[in-house]
């Protein structure tokens, strides 16, 4: 999914987020593109996961700017219920970025080149190592930049809530300080 | 001498809780939710058993899937099914007890633009909403930023993020808007001359004299369009302007923290030889009435020059344009004015002084939703209304509308709609639709002109 700019709307069209839930989503995943219309859902054979050789992939190669536009974590959730479990890009929408580590999908950033290279690679064999953090198709092999905690949430599968509860005494103390100098704020 | 100082780094240090290798540990001051993304954050930190920390401070506004019909029962949605989200989220509001604004109160109307009315953005605060456009909250001097339902959750249960610090860009804007040009003109012209990728993820300041002279209103609509640029976020100091307006709010500091709060917030500026990242000058004076012509903000243009020889292939197929065509001289099927970018009254003032005494042309669904309750009611008691109504526009109750496609009545598939919205995706306000973004001005005139037309000059 070469092209520039791929917005969540077209990850998860709206209209394909049903109930108050974070699953049964897999299916409204792309649905604008997947689907020849929005009602019978017959797979148009032109979008690149209908196609049998790309079909049940867990590594998506796409864009600059991938998951750019509205904050929906829905986009997310959707990539990781289809079986997504990396995305190789250029760039990500910020948001989106953030949300996927929490939800079991390594958002990798390498260089445009690299990522138009392994695109033209494309059907075929691409692996991904997080402790390393390297990138390999064929011969090559690609080094990708991690956040320390992203990588913790995705190889540990760690629990940011109860992780961060265990500052509560300074988070306490955080906000008593804070509490003398803007009390305003403390609004009840 | 302490080193010197950004805006943003002096909210930033204000916020911080604890530091480790992989960042700061963030305090955050408001959490905002509404119905489409919060309701899921309120139902999975239930369902782990979490509670809220301050549910004083976390407050869920209905906006994004209300109906928009002014005869709306409590629970209509606009979107098929969408009753379920506006239920759940009432219903968990309250079992969270966390301050809930509900279809039917007086204070209803989309998140960003009830937060500044209630004085729930101040200055100095750091708030977060499971909404990319949060960034507009920005205006006030706040360190605001859209966040995923995730992170809304954690944010609840800790009343912290756990964040990295971002880059940091200023944006200074000199000259001076000519007259009929708009906050919305300038910043479609800045992320059409800079990218959508152009704000490289900072957090942005925007200053300069065009910047100080806008009123509240303007500064919210160029905020509002940041994370069409890539920003993290956008901030403006506090000044003089912003103050007069906010004191008496419902939850701004009372009479007696008044002074104190004013006080702090005379801080909130950049030191003169602070540091960014980035630098961006921008010459307001020639900045032209600027329309979408493409499916992203960066395809954007002066009204009045033919769509560019390298525009987006694929963009331009879905919105049945050739490099050179002109924009004036495209029909146009629908015409919408409202959302978080261009809801307000100024922006509904600034329309209806195009459309008094003039009709909306054939063939051209015309539509105005006020951004929130007391947006309507101010428009209301000065007739604006009845402008709108009297030029064949359709008047709406408050929300994000048409803004946004959750299924539901839209415009047909292929229609040509102008649009005073922040988003002109593939399908975002219907499947096929096909979405300029322009001024509530641009917006005004095109409806009249049946075809993307400049204000004052209409007939161009
Ligand atoms: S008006 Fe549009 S952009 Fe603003 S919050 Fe609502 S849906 Fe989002």
């Amino acid at each position: 999914m070469m092209q520039d700019n791929i917005d969540t709307d077209q990850i998860i069209p709206s209209r394909e987020m049903k109930t108050v839930g974070r699953t049964g989503l897999a299916d409204g995943l792309f649905a604008g593109w997947r689907y020849k219309t929005t009602t019978d859902r017959t797979p148009d054979p032109a979008f690149v996961l209908n196609q049998r050789e790309y079909s049940g992939t867990s590594i998506l190669v796409a864009g600059e700017n991938f998951g750019c536009g509205s904050s929906r974590e829905h986009a997310v959730w959707a990539l990781a219920e289809y079986g997504i479990r990396a995305i190789i890009a250029p760039s990500f929408g910020a948001i989106f970025q953030g949300n996927c580590p929490r939800n079991g999908i390594a958002p990798i950033v390498l260089a445009g080149e690299d990522v138009t290279w392994l695109a033209a690679q494309l059907p075929g064999d691409v692996s991904i190592d997080l402790p390393t953090q390297t990138v390999s198709c064929a011969d090559h092999q690609f080094r990708f930049e991690l956040d320390g905690f992203a990588k913790r949430l995705l190889i540990e599968g760690l629990d940011p809530i109860a992780l961060t509860l265990k500052s509560a005494t300074q988070i306490a103390a955080y906000q008593a300080a804070d509490c003398e100098q803007r009390p305003w704020l403390y609004i009840d | 001498m302490p080193t010197a100082q950004t805006l943003f780094d002096k909210l930033w240090a204000q916020h911080v809780v604890a530091s480790d290798k992989d960042g700061d540990l963030i305090a955050i001051d408001r959490i905002m939710l509404h119905e489409r993304t919060g309701g899921v954050a309120l139902k999975s930190l239930n369902e782990a058993g979490y509670t809220v920390q301050s549910p004083a401070r976390v407050f869920a506004i209905m906006d994004h899937v209300v109906s928009f019909k002014t005869d709306r029962g409590r629970d209509d949605s606009r979107a098929p099914g969408g009753d379920v989200f506006i239920t759940q989220t009432r219903a968990m509001a309250n079992g969270a007890g966390i301050r809930l604004i509900d279809t039917d109160d007086a204070r209803q109307g989309i998140v960003h633009v009830v937060a500044p009315e209630l004085g729930i953005a101040l200055p100095g605060l750091s708030i977060v909403c499971p909404d990319s456009h949060t960034c507009s909250l920005g205006a006030l001097g706040a360190l605001a930023w859209g966040i995923g339902s995730s992170e809304a959750e954690h944010a609840m249960v800790t009343g912290t993020l756990r964040m990295k610090r971002p880059p940091q860009m200023r944006i200074r804007v000199s000259g001076a808007l000519q007259s009929g040009v708009t906050a919305k003109d300038l910043v479609l012209h800045l992320i059409a001359r800079y990218g959508a990728a152009g704000g490289q993820r900072s957090a942005i300041e925007f200053s300069g004299e065009v910047v100080e002279a806008m009123d509240i209103e303007a500064r919210l609509t160029l905020c509002n369009l940041a994370v069409e640029f890539s920003a993290f976020t956008a901030i403006i100091a506090p000044d003089e302007t912003l103050l007069a307006g906010l004191r008496g709010k419902p939850f701004a500091p009372g009479e007696n923290d008044w002074a104190a709060a004013t006080d702090k917030w005379s801080e909130l500026k950049t030191d003169v030889d602070a540091r960014f990242d980035h630098e961006i000058e921008l010459d307001a004076s020639n900045v032209r009435p600027t329309v979408s012509w493409g499916t992203s903000p960066e395809h954007s243009g002066p009204i009045d020059q033919p769509i560019p020889a390298d525009g987006d292939p694929r963009a331009l197929a879905y919105m049945g344009l050739a490099p050179g065509d002109r924009l004036t001289e495209l029909y146009i099927q629908g015409a919408f004015i409202g959302s978080c970018t261009n809801g307000r009254l100024s922006d509904l003032r600034a329309a209806a002084a195009i459309l008094r005494g003039s009709k909306v042309a054939p063939g051209v669904r015309a539509v105005c939703v006020p951004g929130s309750q007391a947006v309507r009611r101010a428009a209301e008691a000065e007739g604006i209304d009845e402008v709108f109504k009297a030029a064949g526009f359709e008047w709406g109750a408050p929300g994000c509308a048409m803004c946004f496609y959750a299924g539901g009545e839209t415009f047909a598939p292929g229609a040509r709609v102008i649009s005073s919205t922040n988003r002109n995706f593939e399908g975002r306000q219907g499947p096929g639709v096909r979405t300029h973004l322009a001024s509530p001005a641009t917006v005004a005139a095109s409806a009249i002109a049946g075809r993307i037309a400049c204000a004052g000059q209409g007939n161009t």
